[in-house]
């Protein structure tokens, strides 16, 4: 049990678009908390107007992504007694993207990917319903596993150091979702030269992602790498493509995709 | 006044929510062609749906070729105890197999049975198991799929957006809704030929829940406001199984899924407890003995079910009573206990959210130690009364799905009725909206002077000098709610609370907040106080007046049920006057009568 007297210093960053500073909060420490309970309360004690984006508060809907204590962490799943005793706890927003105001920041970068992505589109249905086993639906599960925190995206050095790659790199959310459709079993269209396009050769394989993600989603060895495996084949390896043709796996090619 | 200094969007048809319901909705009506935006209150694909976890029922029969809709429909009507809208009840019953396997063709991907069709699990109250399901994260699933649906068919959609009111025309007729974006603090006007509200929960008010911070009754009381009739505001679900340690995660969902998965409930002398709690209602289909319990898993047609998956009011009125007879768990729950029943292999695959959940925020390994759970303030059954068929609401141009909408779960809610709930009847308000909206004559504005009038209330707080901070009103409505009007009830707390409540609203038009209008969460939460306290009310309103125990609803001082009250839906409006300050009358009315040919579903043998 925490000492009534016990404190804690969280160190929040404070600002918006034109900048900001960190702000200390000294909190009484309460046992089994975590982070975004001592956010809540400085919010309903200190500072009411502190902007922090949350929902589930149990790990389910990834709005509440920050950087704590330099590390990109949910906030409502950090407990405080995991981080070094007596020491500040620093909040930060995500860097990779703009500001709006404190912990708050615009993530519609990810929502503008979202958008142009070509829909799942399934084979024609057979005479009672389709059939998937369990073994091949488990792939493209464990990335439909993703909460959309956006920490990959926010770890991603080609986007973190450098804005100007933005236009032209989905990220490893998106990757994911490329190989989750690519993966699926029904899905007809053709993922591979999209994924090309949208920057997959950049990614380097660092895993960064891989080791934020809160949901576990082997990120870069079962999602990326496999995409790489396939863009590769689908481009520039003639057996495969003789393969394709001889077996009948025929996906829709990307120009066909966007004209439905 | 404040100078009209807004954006003015006009469409058909407007979905407030972007949960599973408004969703749904918005797919049904963009496919229609019409103008459609949907709107919500945080980013797409955050809303509460995504924290359902055990799965959506329907009757499609993979798992036991004996389950159909009859079945469904009778659970659930059981299951409600009997107050249910059978229209709904029905319609869900029929139409839910159907919008499952939609799903599936927009890329939902299901757990599996042996012949590769979509698993069914058990769940709380359903004779088969017909849930299907993704693991414990259904809700995902299911708020994705829909998500990626309405991205890629080019759908406007406003985040972070609050609406405050709804907006009426000379005649009465909704046109449209004001409110304002959370990131710039801007106002902004929606006009649009039909509305439908698809807000969700109104769990807020509770100190111990299970909803987010979004779930403050907005569209119950915007409906309200507007002058349409709410129904069964008393029917208020207590989930049995919410975390209660640490502290700060008391109240988080633990799924029904682990009790259909094998888990059980003991109290702390390891008695399996729930045997002694088999109301007359649901004795001829429970197993009164362990052995036939746990043979019931593996062989539903030889066995009856384990009490500890009766219906969610039954469970959660049974842990109340075993924790105030002193045999609760150390924090003032009971034991679920899985770990000694499944493998740790079958309990990671199945339940791989509540073993992380629990590992992460409790430090419990639910594989190895029973987990101590206690009721949590989960779900609303009642909501704006609709039609049945087109989910229209008593005020035209105005359409209500999901839990916000009303008589679809009667006094009380089976275990995934929620999620096959949102994609029949957000299908069926997206249709309907459609229907109306291209039938709709006549202009569609918005009337500047009650566009001004919301305005000025939601700025007002900023120049306030003195008045309360919104976080302490909020505080004090909570504490009020969960002390006075929570899973038992009594006539004299209930009077209690309705003089609290007033205070409130009179203190909640006087609240004070600082810094500016950029993402401010004081000034976000000042704004949703109205919603809370005007559902509060509603929701005291009914108990008081429900003079009966049944479902969600239980009375202290009137401990069985009513047959009479058994026939009444408790309808509240306002007249006359409306908006916040206004006041609202309680009227019992009848029920729909459900057919003969239904009737005998219920009769002796079935």
């Amino acid at each position: 049990m925490a000492d009534a007297e016990d404190k804690v210093t969280m160190r929040v960053w404070r600002g918006d678009e034109n900048g900001g500073e960190f702000t200390d909060y000294v909190m009484p420490a309460v046992e089994g908390e975590v982070v975004l309970d001592v956010v809540h309360r400085i919010q309903a004690s200190e500072a009411p107007d502190l902007a922090c984006r949350w929902n589930c508060k149990a790990g389910k809907c990834g709005s509440c992504s920050a950087e704590i204590n330099g590390l990109p962490r949910l906030m409502c799943m950090t407990r405080m007694d995991t981080l070094p005793e007596g020491q500040p706890v620093t909040v930060a927003p995500m860097k990779t993207f703009p500001v709006i105001r404190d912990l708050v920041t615009d993530v519609s970068f990810n929502y503008e990917v979202a958008r142009t992505i070509p829909a799942f589109e399934p084979g024609p249905e057979p005479e009672g319903g389709y059939r998937m086993m369990q073994v091949d639906v488990e792939r493209g599960q464990e990335f439909r596993k993703c909460i959309e925190c956006f920490m990959c995206q926010n770890v991603c050095h080609v986007i973190r150091d450098h804005e100007d790659n933005k236009p032209k790199y989905a990220g490893p959310r998106f990757f994911i979702r490329f190989a989750e459709l690519e993966m699926h079993p029904l899905d007809v269209n053709d993922r591979r030269e999209l994924a090309h396009d949208k920057g997959l050769g950049m990614c380097n394989i660092t895993k960064c992602c891989t080791e934020v993600c809160p949901e576990h989603i082997k990120i870069t060895d079962n999602g990326i790498i496999p995409m790489k495996e396939r863009v590769v084949d689908a481009r520039y390896d003639p057996v495969a493509w003789l393969g394709r043709k001889l077996t009948g796996r025929r996906k829709k090619t990307a120009e066909e995709a966007a004209a439905g | 006044m404040a100078q009209p200094d807004y954006q003015v969007h006009d469409y058909d048809v407007i979905v407030i929510g972007a949960g599973g319901a408004g969703l749904r909705a918005t797919i049904e009506a963009k496919e229609r062609g019409l103008r459609t935006a949907v709107i919500c209150k945080s980013l797409l694909g955050k809303a509460h749906t995504v924290m359902a976890e055990g799965g959506m029922a329907a009757a499609m029969a993979n798992v036991w070729k004996e389950d159909n809709w009859q079945v469904h429909f009778r659970d659930t009507m059981r299951g409600g105890k009997m107050l249910n809208n059978w229209r709904m009840a029905q319609i869900h019953a029929l139409e839910a197999p159907d919008r499952v396997y939609e799903l599936e063709r927009w890329g939902a991907l299901f757990d599996r049975t042996d012949d590769g069709r979509i698993s069914q699990r058990d769940f709380g109250g359903h004779r088969y198991a017909r849930l299907a399901h993704v693991g414990d994260r259904t809700g995902l699933e299911l708020i994705r799929t829909l998500q990626q649906k309405v991205v890629s068919m080019g759908t406007d959609v406003f985040m972070e957006c609050k609406i405050l009111r709804l907006l009426t025309d000379a005649d009465g007729r909704v046109s449209g809704a004001v409110g304002y974006m959370r990131p710039t603090g801007e106002v902004v006007v929606f006009t649009a030929k039909a509305v439908v509200l698809a807000t969700g929960s109104i769990g807020k008010s509770w100190k111990y829940t299970s909803n987010s911070w979004e779930s403050v009754g907005d569209g119950h009381a915007m409906a309200l406001w507007a002058g349409a009739d709410v129904i069964d505001m008393e029917c208020v679900q207590f989930h049995p199984t919410g975390m209660v340690w640490p502290l700060s995660v008391r109240g988080i969902l633990v799924t029904e899924g682990v009790r259909g998965d094998g888990g059980v409930l003991r109290n702390s002398e390891g008695t399996r407890f729930m045997f002694n709690y088999v109301a007359d209602m649901f004795r001829s289909e429970t197993a009164e003995t362990e052995e036939e319990a746990d043979a019931w898993y593996d062989d539903h047609i030889n066995n009856r079910r384990t009490p500890d998956l009766l219906p969610r009011d039954e469970v959660a009125r049974a842990i109340n009573s075993e924790v105030k007879a002193g045999r609760g768990s150390p924090h003032g729950g009971v034991f679920l206990d899985i770990a000694t029943r499944r493998s740790a292999e079958y309990i990671r695959r199945r339940l791989p959210s509540m073993y992380h959940q629990f590992m992460e925020l409790a430090g419990v390994d639910i594989t190895a130690e029973a987990m101590e759970v206690g009721p949590t303030c989960h779900y609303m059954m009642g909501g704006v009364r609709v039609d049945a068929e087109t989910q229209a609401a008593t005020v035209p141009g105005l359409f209500a799905a999901g839990e916000v909408a009303g008589g679809m779960h009667g006094s009380n809610r089976l275990g995934g009725n929620s999620l096959s709930d949102l994609i029949v009847f957000g299908r069926r308000a997206g249709l309907g909206a459609a229907d109306f909206a291209e039938g709709r004559r006549g202009d569609v504005g918005a009337d500047q002077a009650q566009v001004a009038s919301v305005v000025d209330e939601a700025f007002a707080p900023f120049g306030r000098e003195g008045g309360h901070n919104p976080y302490d009103l909020h505080h004090e409505l909570q504490e009020t709610m969960q002390s006075l009007v929570g899973i038992i009830r009594k006539g004299p707390e209930l009077e209690e609370a309705l003089t609290k409540l007033e205070d409130l609203k009179q203190q909640a038009a006087k609240v004070h907040v600082s810094g500016g209008r950029q993402y401010n969460p004081g000034w976000n939460l000042a704004t949703d106080l109205p919603s809370m306290i005007t559902t509060s009310i509603a929701v005291t309103q009914g108990a008081l007046n429900r003079t009966e125990s049944r479902g969600g609803h239980t009375r202290e001082d009137f401990p069985g049920p009513d047959p009479e009250m058994g026939k009444v839906n408790f309808v509240q409006r306002q007249r006359g006057e409306h908006g916040y300050l206004a006041p609202i009358s309680i009227a019992p009315e009848p029920l729909p009568e459900m057919p003969a040919e239904l009737r005998q579903l219920f009769e002796e043998g079935n």
